[in-house]
């Protein structure tokens, strides 16, 4: 555990917040990884 | 184009042959060295280092990249994607040797390698990951042999038996993904022990997960390598189909290591939050961590996004190449370079040369038989005698 943290409720807060947010920013970068990887098929069709 | 199927004469004194034929004399001589004088006379393990570069290379690696049976297994006949069937006979039998090359490679490694079936018959520890890991792959070496055999079976023009073979195909394929799910995961869940041991960047609670993604990355990679090489060096033995089909597979497999390899970034990144092992990225085992993970997961996942994209098989091999390397360097990191991290580096494990002396060994053993087998059995054509079975 970090020094920054003075209770388990701390790290696991940081933690799991950290982890939502790099989830959410997936799920965003994730709809451009698919357009990216299939707007040339949308536009050949 | 000689015709496929029939022995093309090739020169005894080949390149290749007088490259293969010194390794394996040099090898025999190391494994005599083995088996006479015991894991001290070849290797520099010790009671901190018990698990070296046999493990590290040719067991962790060997699995990982023989993992493309069953990905295409899936793809092709759980999936129905038949436009990778030609890509199914190739996949298997590389399976079929890795896995072979594995147990081999086990058995220089084990101490007494004569007991190797005592967990299963003598003393069974079915509580331990180690016995999982070693009944899925003894049984996941019967699967595919079982599945290769319907090669060599043509080869021998035995028909009945490649019948019922043929008939089991979809029960094999099934019974092969479900243990290769098993061990893939098991052989990272083997590491969950050592949480003093292994650098955090590369411990995590999660790690069954890490390998068994890796693990499909490395399987539709190396089905693409394995491609590009067996294209150079056995074009005479491919048929109109494999020729014709070459890029779509490449295109197919491409896109779905894209994916893959984004997603063991995602969760690779959610490992390093959820331990909050931010900070240990600017130490030099961070930096090295970055190396694997930007240089050989993000790198090939952008590449095989590009190339893609924009139809370029070109680009999708080279990304291949890159994910197989990445996949070594995953593996050695975790059993070799970042395991016992805190040791003084006096006592830290550097493989002796006669380590790395047999792997090769075993390794050229493995490409011989491959090249023993694609220049006499169907695998990058159909047999015309039973093409209706395929």
């Amino acid at each position: 555990m970090s020094e920054g943290f003075h209770s388990l409720q701390e790290f696991m807060s940081y933690t799991k917040g950290m982890l939502y947010l790099l989830s959410v920013g997936y799920l965003v970068a994730f709809v451009f990884f698919w357009r990216y990887l299939h707007d040339r098929e949308n536009e050949d069709d | 184009m000689s015709e496929p199927g029939t022995s093309v004469e090739r020169p005894l004194l080949s390149p290749f042959n007088i490259i293969a034929g010194t390794i394996i004399l040099v090898g025999l001589w190391l494994s005599y060295l083995r088996f006479t004088g015991g894991l001290g006379a070849v290797t520099n393990l010790d009671n901190n280092n018990a698990w070296g570069f046999w493990i590290g290379f040719d067991l962790l690696c060997g699995v990982a990249l023989a993992a493309g049976g069953y990905t295409t297994a899936a793809a092709v006949e759980v999936f129905g994607m038949k436009k990778f069937h030609a890509a199914l006979r190739p996949a298997l039998l590389t399976g079929f040797l890795g896995y072979s090359m594995v147990v081999v490679a086990l058995l220089y490694d084990v101490g007494r390698p004569w007991r190797l079936p005592y967990p299963f018959v003598l003393s069974p520890g079915p509580t331990s990951v180690l016995f999982e890991v070693g009944a899925c792959v003894m049984l996941y070496l019967i699967v595919l042999f079982l599945e290769f055999s319907p090669m060599a079976l043509e080869w021998l023009g035995e028909r009945k038996l490649r019948r019922v073979l043929v008939r089991m195909t979809l029960l094999l394929t099934i019974f092969g993904i479900t243990l290769s799910t098993l061990h893939q995961s098991s052989l990272g869940a083997l590491f969950l022990i050592v949480p003093s041991k292994l650098h955090p960047l590369w411990y995590s609670s999660y790690l069954p997960v890490f390998f068994f993604v890796s693990s499909v990355a490395a399987g539709l990679s190396m089905v693409i390598f394995e491609g590009t090489l067996a294209r150079r060096g056995f074009a005479d033995k491919m048929d109109e189909e494999h020729k014709r089909t070459a890029d779509a597979v490449v295109l197919g497999f491409g896109k779905a290591a894209a994916f893959v390899l984004a997603a063991y970034f995602a969760i690779k990144v959610f490992g390093v939050a959820l331990d909050d092992n931010w900070r240990l990225l600017a130490t030099n085992y961070g930096l090295w961590f970055l190396l694997e993970m930007l240089g050989f997961v993000l790198l090939p996942c952008f590449l095989f996004l590009v190339g893609v994209r924009d139809l370029n098989p070109t680009l999708i091999r080279w990304a291949a190449f890159l994910t197989v390397l990445g996949i070594v360097l995953n593996r050695l990191s975790i059993c070799l370079i970042a395991f016992n991290w805190q040791l003084p580096q006096a006592d830290r494990y550097f493989p002796h040369w006669m380590e790395i002396g047999i792997s090769v060994f075993v390794v050229t053993v493995g490409v011989t038989a491959y090249r023993f087998i694609v220049t006499r059995m169907p695998v990058f054509y159909e047999h015309p005698d039973f093409s209706e079975g395929h």
